[in-house]
């Protein structure tokens, strides 16, 4: 046991900070309440950064335990922290990212009502992530990935007076319902068979095991249901319906939770789980499929869409794909390069929109935007740092990342050609509509209503601006790391660095196996990997071209094109109606079945039986109560009565 | 020796008299006798058996009635006389104070 890391306060910090301004924030002023979301974010990414310079002599895993929780016969789980490099990766880019998009809000939100609500959430958010990324249990996580879940739900449907906002809060939640499903069960299969949900616990336990290499087995099912839980936080093919929609948040809040951490988390999950997935070959050749299809589906959306933050969304849902392409060919730490790369520019990107939309305030479509390159400068700037990254041109963080995890595709003993032709027409894609993006809303001339340059807005600015100093900094950082960020992967540093968690739990025969065909095509290897990356670069290029040809030089060819293309071009720009889809399959039943049960059953069954049970009582009781006369005389007459009825009793049927 | 049946009978008349005066009757004095009416009808009853069997328990059980009847007029009769200081009258149906 070394030093002691007080890994406790990185979550306790921001939870302490969500108290405060959650319960006394209304009397704050505003400056106020900035101050302490920006101390209580800002304290676990000193913390984080202090913990690590102190990492490299640490023995990982370094674990610590806070005070148990729950035990119950055999099984433990309690409040325990578990930092190995891959937690460490996250604990920096949650916090960094984090506390960046804290200053960022600061000034995004600054004529915002409900000021000391937001920080609240934001704060509550970055400590269930952070529970979510340092807990050394399943259990622990879970209540992390739930925690993320809420927040979430809350900060989508901040502007909860706006119906849209609010009914996309609960989408997000219910949706999330499905894959936590899947997360649960796995969990409780975990329990069952190996008793524990502590992850150094039930990795060794799995360790030992052999692969299931044919058949559906018990990991097989494990890592399947682990993986639907990832599909639903990290908006994967069939439950990523709940993303674009959760573009109703404010936009830090898209930028923080709905691009850089929260959704990530299914990836981390998957990293994190990366013994279990390594035995069961079946289930991660469908993350592959999920995480490949996934990405072109969600990039040829992004393509038709008008409103810049739903283009973001569909390519954030993208890039997730790519992560578990990674994921999926036993690449985690390139999922996890590329999960790193693209909380900086991904992030960049929604602060930078959130920069633009507020320029010309608040107007989010494309088609009325332009022109707004020399207006506002540093936006476009650092805007165009993060479209070349994502857009994976060199020397750009992007382009590391995603060609880690183009080649692991295609060279991977679990990769193949045709994932790498894919993840390269995504590519090509992505370039293209992030370009678009680009061209639309800086270049050419300003389309937007022509008395926005005049009237004073909701900012009490007039005209378009440039955003405040507290606003660009951040952007300015993430531009920096957007640039330069993906240099750490040069020369394989980031999986070295991540190396030990990735292969600590494999066997020695797939360890061997993996060496083997590792090693095996090495004489041609370099010349491929270039050919590859070469045909990467190129199709970034080309859609780099093709979107300066449709939107900058022939601005009058998209309305064509999309004219001649009528019907593919409405099912594209309508999503592929599979909002529609689920609507009928899923939506529309589960109502009218709860509609049916509420007026068939609850109401007039159950509802009815108690109604009319009460209602027979009081007429019984209303026409037996004439009998209670108070009057004594007909209570005598009564008794009489019934005297006479028992002598002409006796005396009729002659009892003797 | 006149026969059983007719003491009965009487009997009967006697407490179907005091029974019909009770229920009809309003003056509480009124209702009070034909308790005792009902109270006579059963004693001539007693009596009659007692003769009929020989038996002396009959007659010992309608002097219990007596005293009984006695110690009830002398409480019913002060209870009326109270009733009528209070409330004036003697109709049943007025001296309802304690219904709702």
């Amino acid at each position: 046991m070394t030093a002691n890391l007080h890994l406790w306060l990185i979550p306790a910090l921001p939870l302490i900070g969500a108290a405060i301004n959650g319960l006394l924030g209304r009397r704050f002023r505003r400056w106020l309440v900035s101050a302490v979301a920006l101390v209580f974010s800002g304290g676990p990414f000193a913390l984080a950064s202090w913990v690590a310079l102190q990492f490299p002599p640490l023995a990982t895993p370094y674990q610590e335990a806070l005070t148990p929780w729950i035990r119950a016969a055999g099984f433990r789980a309690d409040f325990a922290f578990y930092l190995d490099q891959l937690s460490l990766v996250m604990l920096l880019v949650v916090t960094g990212v984090g506390f960046l998009i804290h200053i960022y809000s600061v000034g995004y939100m600054a004529e915002e009502g409900g000021f000391y609500r937001f920080f609240s959430y934001l704060n509550l958010f970055m400590f269930f992530m952070l529970t979510l990324v340092l807990a050394n249990n399943y259990l622990l996580m879970f209540v992390g990935w739930e925690g993320v879940g809420l927040a979430s739900y809350l900060l989508i449907g901040f502007w909860f007076t706006k119906d849209s906002a609010a009914s996309a809060g609960k989408k997000a939640f219910i949706v999330n319902r499905v894959g936590d499903f899947g997360f649960l069960i796995a969990l409780f299969l975990l329990i069952k068979h190996f008793g524990s949900l502590n992850f150094s616990q039930v990795f060794s336990a799995i360790s030992p095991m052999g692969s299931e290499i044919q058949g559906v087995g018990l990991l097989t099912s494990i890592a399947l249901l682990l993986m639907l839980g990832a599909c639903g936080k990290s908006a994967q093919i069939p439950l990523y319906v709940w993303l674009p929609d959760a573009m109703e948040g404010p936009t830090p809040v898209s930028a923080l939770i709905h691009a850089a951490t929260m959704v990530t988390a299914g990836v981390y999950m998957v990293a994190r789980s990366h013994v279990i997935f390594d035995h069961a070959p079946g289930a991660l050749t469908i993350v592959a499929i999920i995480g490949t299809l996934t990405a072109v589906f969600a990039a040829t959306i992004g393509i038709a869409q008008t409103d810049i933050k739903k283009v973001l969304a569909y390519s954030t849902i993208s890039q997730l794909g790519y992560m578990f392409m990674a994921c999926g060919v036993a690449a985690y730490s390139a999922g996890i390069f590329h999960l790193m790369t693209h909380a900086f520019f991904k992030g960049l990107l929604f602060l930078a929109a959130g920069s633009v939309i507020h320029a010309i305030g608040g107007e989010q479509d494309m088609r009325k935007m332009g022109g707004l390159r020399t207006k506002i400068p540093w936006t476009f700037w650092t805007m165009t740092a993060a479209t070349l990254a994502i857009a994976g041109i060199p020397p750009f963080a992007g382009f590391f990342s995603k060609d880690e995890i183009l080649w692991q595709a295609y060279s991977s003993p679990y990769g193949s050609w045709v994932y790498w032709l894919i993840g390269v027409i995504t590519a090509f894609i992505t370039s293209f509509y992030m370009f678009r993006l680009w061209f639309l809303t800086f270049f050419g001339e300003y389309r937007g209503a022509e008395e926005h340059e005049h009237t004073e807005h909701a900012g009490g600015h007039a005209g378009i601006h440039e955003s405040p100093k507290v606003m660009l900094v951040p952007l300015v950082i993430l531009a920096i790391l957007s640039v330069i960020g993906g240099w750490i992967g040069y020369h394989n540093t980031f999986q070295n660095f991540l190396s030990p968690v990735f292969h600590a739990g494999i066997t020695a025969a797939t360890l061997e196996a993996a060496t083997a065909s590792a090693t095996q095509p090495h004489p041609q290897a370099g010349a491929t990997e270039s050919l590859l990356m070469g045909t990467s670069i190129a199709a970034a290029l080309a859609g780099f071209l093709l979107a300066w040809f449709l939107y900058h030089r022939r601005p009058d060819l998209p309305a064509k094109i999309a004219h001649a293309l009528d019907g593919l071009y409405q099912a594209v720009l309508d999503k592929y109606y599979v909002d529609e889809l689920y609507a009928v399959l899923f939506v529309n039943p589960l109502i009218n079945g709860s509609r049916l049960l509420w007026h068939g059953i609850d109401q007039n069954v159950i509802d009815a039986t108690v109604d009319n049970a009460a209602e027979g009582a009081r007429e019984v009781s209303d026409t037996v109560r004439h009998m209670q006369s108070g009057n004594i005389r007909s209570y005598a007459g009564w008794v009489a009565a019934g005297a006479a009825v028992v002598i002409v009793y006796m005396v009729w049927l002659g009892v003797r | 020796m006149v026969p059983l049946s007719y003491y009965l009978v009487l009997s009967g008349i006697l407490f179907a008299c005091g029974v019909a005066g009770f229920l009809i009757k309003r003056n509480i004095i009124s209702i009070f006798l034909s308790i005792e009416l009902m109270l006579n009808g059963v004693n001539l009853s007693f009596v009659a058996f007692a003769a009929q069997w020989k038996a002396l328990s009959g007659q010992v059980f309608v002097f219990f009635v007596m005293v009984v009847a006695a110690a009830e007029a002398a409480v019913g009769l002060a209870i009326i006389i109270a009733v009528y200081r209070t409330r004036e009258t003697l109709n049943v149906d007025q001296v309802n104070l304690l219904k709702l």
